[in-house]
């Protein structure tokens, strides 16, 4: 069975090469912030001993404040998983960088969260909406939506 | 692979975007209020016309003994529908088991489930694109009124919207004997509807 990894022990190797990346940690994820995203992304994908070389899949939450993205990632080689997660705090304006030049699977996964919770990535390829029509008004699947 | 050059072999056009979304817009506009049941407004031009009674009778036998679907299934109601088709409610007893992938051959459109806007334009083509005469049977909660669905952003509320129905079957989703009570009384529809004949106006003088 795939072994989910603590994210505390996760979260102490990262902060031995990005010491100011991690701003919550717990034994279910790390929380990481926006800015460093996709550093840490790149080291989880690439160290030895992680080789996170799957993303399984790219979720968004909107608490009001801030909308939190959360990014399951796999290690088919070493067969263990991980939360990352990041915190989004511009609600006019969320951005954040994209992973699709990680792992070509977030193509798809951060189009649909910029069509339904407005979230634009920076760096993504195609953003553009996925499951609405150009034209359409609004990101549904947001709390204020309506 | 570098994204840069995989992006103009991979990516769609966004003008094709920006087009689809002009087009469902320009429906959505037009599609505010529902269409009324073609029977309402058929029977103004009837009036004017020839009947022939006797040959209505045989097209119209001949028209109901047969009705072929188009396939337009764009959710769940399709497996009742499916369900009516195969052996144990056996459709074929009406003459109609076939189901057409082509609307050039098909003259009654069974719409199974939930239609969303996007996916709007397409069935309005199908309907368009069959030949006349054609019957729509709204089947299911979503097919007549959009369902629980009702209050989406995404949904049409009501096929009726969109093209005209002639039959409402209700159910989440309706019972195949549901529907085929809804194809009987499409065929007592059809067996009334008379011949529309056009005639060359009269010359005076």
């Amino acid at each position: 069975m795939t072994v989910s990894l603590s994210g505390s022990e996760v979260a102490q190797k990262i902060t031995e090469h990005f010491p100011e990346a991690v701003f919550e940690t717990s034994d279910q994820a790390v929380v990481v912030k926006s800015e460093s995203l996709f550093e840490v992304a790149q080291y989880l994908k690439n160290s030895q001993g992680l080789d996170f070389d799957y993303l399984t899949s790219i979720t968004a939450v909107d608490y009001y404040d801030y909308f939190e993205l959360v990014y399951q990632l796999t290690s088919l080689k070493h067969n263990h998983s991980l939360v990352l997660k990041t915190r989004c705090y511009d609600r006019a304006k969320p951005t954040l960088p994209s992973v699709v030049r990680l792992w070509r699977g977030a193509d798809f996964q951060e189009r649909e969260i910029y069509d339904l919770m407005g979230i634009s990535f920076t760096g993504h390829p195609n953003l553009k909406r996925i499951v609405l029509w150009q034209g359409f008004e609004g990101h549904p699947l947001r709390k204020d939506f309506l | 692979m570098e994204i840069g050059e995989a992006k103009e072999h991979i990516y769609s056009d966004t003008e094709l975007d920006r087009a689809e979304g002009e087009q469902i817009e320009a429906l959505k506009a037009h599609s505010q209020q529902p269409i009324p049941d073609p029977d309402k407004w058929l029977d103004e031009e009837l009036r004017r016309n020839i009947l022939l009674t006797s040959v209505d009778a045989i097209l119209n036998w001949a028209r109901r003994s047969s009705l072929w679907p188009a396939i337009c299934f764009p959710a769940c109601c399709a497996f009742e529908l499916i369900a009516a088709n195969a052996s144990r409610f056996d459709l074929s007893r009406f003459g109609m088991e076939i189901l057409r992938a082509s609307p050039r051959q098909a003259d009654l459109m069974i719409t199974a489930g939930t239609l969303t806007w996007k996916m709007a334009p397409q069935v309005r083509r199908i309907y368009d694109q069959m030949a006349e005469p054609k019957w729509v049977i709204a089947m299911g909660a979503c097919g007549i009124s959009g369902g629980i669905f009702r209050s989406s952003y995404a949904v049409v509320p009501g096929y009726n919207r969109i093209i005209p129905v002639d039959v409402y079957v209700p159910g989440c989703p309706p019972r195949p004997e549901a529907l085929i009570y809804g194809i009987r009384m499409l065929h007592h529809k059809i067996s009334q509807e008379h011949t529309d004949i056009k005639l060359p106006p009269l010359r005076t003088g």
